[in-house]
């Protein structure tokens, strides 16, 4: 449960930029690492706890995220070269943070575990109770969140973005500052996924956190529920789940443990999803059943 | 010569060859991004296929991969121009992130079958040439890189002679500039597009048998490589035949340099780095005429 709000959760982060204002980032897994590793690092170096911790890996990751808008749409880059260019500052940062010692290198970081019965809320170390309630906190709020923006000024000029930017531009939209946005709270949203990550699972590594994989995985649960809309990452978050502890159960029952056999079954459903339903399940769900978000 | 300037010639010359090798692999990207307008985000995967197949070639009939090249790029053409047909040609007209996912769910499935039917480890092919360089003086030259680089630019000549000189070049080339106009004149627009989808999967195919004379190959490597060759597609300059070969050449020198100089490792850094830089201050590319 708590996996699935993990992805549900930052399906909804990239929602709002991809979904909303149409911008298709790749490299989430940026903004995820970066979160994690800054959230981690002030823990690790200073004992500085991550309530303190998340407001720096917000920041850094806005800031990075404002970064990248801003170089992207001020000289242009558009479409599948934006896509690239979040790529591309992904697997800069991955290969970079790997020959970078003082956060560990490739070799990893980990934070202390603490004991796994007490609760520790201040610095975030704990059962997995405690952390199952932190990210059904955050879900909440993130659809909360996504709800009210949708439907508000920013929502309505995003969308007017995602159909059709020329004619947003020429209705008076600035959509420099409107894309920029989206952008920077999508990443602070990400960070926050970051800093669960980092406590979570108590150890780091840039080939886990930053590699493209990650970011797959992030924009799987809104693109099979549907790009878009407020409850598809959901949606979609919670169908891998099943698929994915169906698939585990289907596979030791018959013997099947072969290491791809899951990313395999992925790759099918994510290709059949596209072919066949490329608006998501919930579009086509909240079709049938006449639901208006 | 002193031994420093020695090394530094050597670790150019393995880059251009490998350089050229990667040329290839992105020149083929290039046509289907450039004509069939896919963003072709399995070709590493494709490429990597390629790879398995001449290991299987080998293993098999002992068919060596210089000479595995023709009936691999065959059975990538037919490969590139069924799977256009089927399953590709719908999205053409598709929202681009509807594409990338497309090609990225084909990507996942292509990498995992290969895991699981090959397992995790790496395989390559020993071949007696490949422990023997040439000896140029007090430099060294792999022949398994030599042979590599000379074949992909082969390959890379013959498609631009089919461009440039044939027919059905020109038609592709006419579809690739203005697909309403093509249709108007009465091409068959949707023929061109699988025939250059066909192309620029054989052209990986024809990457991918020569770059097995140069890595250990896991099943891993797809991803790898289709970053590696969006990168170059981007940097030498989209649509632009000769800014594919020379972004590879580009890409080839500075990884070797980088590997030889900062750590192995490293190396990728580099590419990306370049790439960042390119679509910041030069967005067509080195080579690119227009975006």
């Amino acid at each position: 449960m708590t996996l699935f709000l993990f992805f549900a959760y930052a399906g909804q982060a990239w929602n709002i930029m991809m979904g909303f204002a149409g911008q298709l980032s790749l490299g989430h897994s940026l903004y995820l690492g970066v979160g994690a590793y800054a959230a981690a690092a002030l823990y690790f170096h200073f004992g500085i706890g991550p309530w303190a911790g998340l407001w720096l890996a917000i920041a850094l990751c806005a800031l990075l995220g404002a970064a990248i808008g801003a170089l992207a749409f001020r000289y242009g880059v558009a479409g599948v070269y934006f896509t690239l260019l979040t790529i591309a500052f992904a697997e800069f940062a991955r290969i970079g943070l790997d020959h970078f010692a003082w956060l560990g290198g490739s070799g990893g970081m980990f934070l202390k575990v603490a004991e796994r019965d007490r609760v520790e809320l201040l610095n975030l170390r704990g059962t997995p109770a405690m952390f199952y309630y932190v990210i059904l906190a955050l879900s909440a709020a993130a659809l909360a969140l996504s709800a009210w923006l949708l439907h508000s000024r920013a929502g309505y000029y995003w969308q007017a973005i995602r159909e059709n930017e020329d004619a947003a531009q020429a209705l008076g939209i600035n959509t420099f500052r409107w894309k920029m946005l989206a952008v920077v709270i999508s990443a602070a949203m990400t960070a926050l996924a970051g800093v669960f990550s980092a406590f979570y699972y108590s150890s780091l590594f840039p080939e886990q956190l930053f590699s493209i994989n990650r970011s797959v995985e992030i924009i799987l649960g809104p693109i099979i529920g549907g790009v878009g809309t407020i409850f598809g990452p959901i949606v979609g978050a919670a169908l891998l789940t099943v698929l994915a502890e169906g698939t585990n159960e289907i596979v030791v029952a018959f013997g099947w443990e072969v290491p791809g056999i899951k990313q395999l079954i992925y790759g099918i459903v994510l290709f059949a999803v596209i072919v066949f339903l490329p608006h998501g399940i919930w579009s086509a769900l909240a079709g049938k059943l006449k639901v208006r978000e | 010569m002193s031994l420093d300037f020695v090394n530094l010639a050597n670790v150019v010359i393995s880059g251009l060859l490998t350089g050229i090798v990667y040329g290839l692999m992105a020149l083929g990207l290039s046509v289907i991004f450039g004509v069939a307008r896919i963003v072709n985000f399995a070709h590493g995967e494709m490429m990597a296929l390629a790879m398995y197949l001449s290991v299987l070639l080998f293993s098999t009939f002992h068919l060596e991969p210089l000479f595995a090249v023709a009936p691999v790029a065959v059975i990538f053409f037919i490969f590139g121009y069924v799977l256009h047909g089927a399953v590709i040609h719908p999205f053409v007209t598709r929202p681009e992130h509807s594409q990338f996912i497309l090609l990225l769910a084909l990507a996942i499935i292509m990498t995992n079958s290969l895991l699981i039917l090959f397992g995790p480890d790496a395989r390559a092919v020993s071949l007696d040439y490949l422990l023997e360089p040439i000896e140029l003086g007090p430099l060294l030259i792999d022949r398994g890189k030599l042979y590599a680089g000379l074949v992909a630019f082969g390959a890379a000549a013959g498609l631009f002679t089919l461009f440039r000189f044939t027919h059905t070049g020109t038609a592709v080339r006419a579809s690739a500039d203005n697909w309403l106009g093509a249709k108007v004149v009465g091409l068959d627009v949707k023929r061109l597009y699988a025939l250059a989808f066909g192309l620029g999967s054989a052209c990986g195919g024809i990457a991918g048998c020569m770059m097995i004379l140069l890595v250990d190959l896991t099943p891993g490597l797809g991803p790898a490589y289709t970053l590696l060759a969006f990168v170059i597609v981007i940097v030498g300059g989209l649509g632009s035949m000769t800014g594919a070969l020379a972004g590879g050449v580009l890409i080839g020198v500075s990884e070797a340099l980088a590997g030889f100089y900062v750590a192995p490792s490293a190396k990728g850094m580099f590419s990306f780095a370049l790439l960042i830089l390119v679509l910041l201050f030069r967005p067509r590319g080195l080579l690119g005429n227009k975006l």
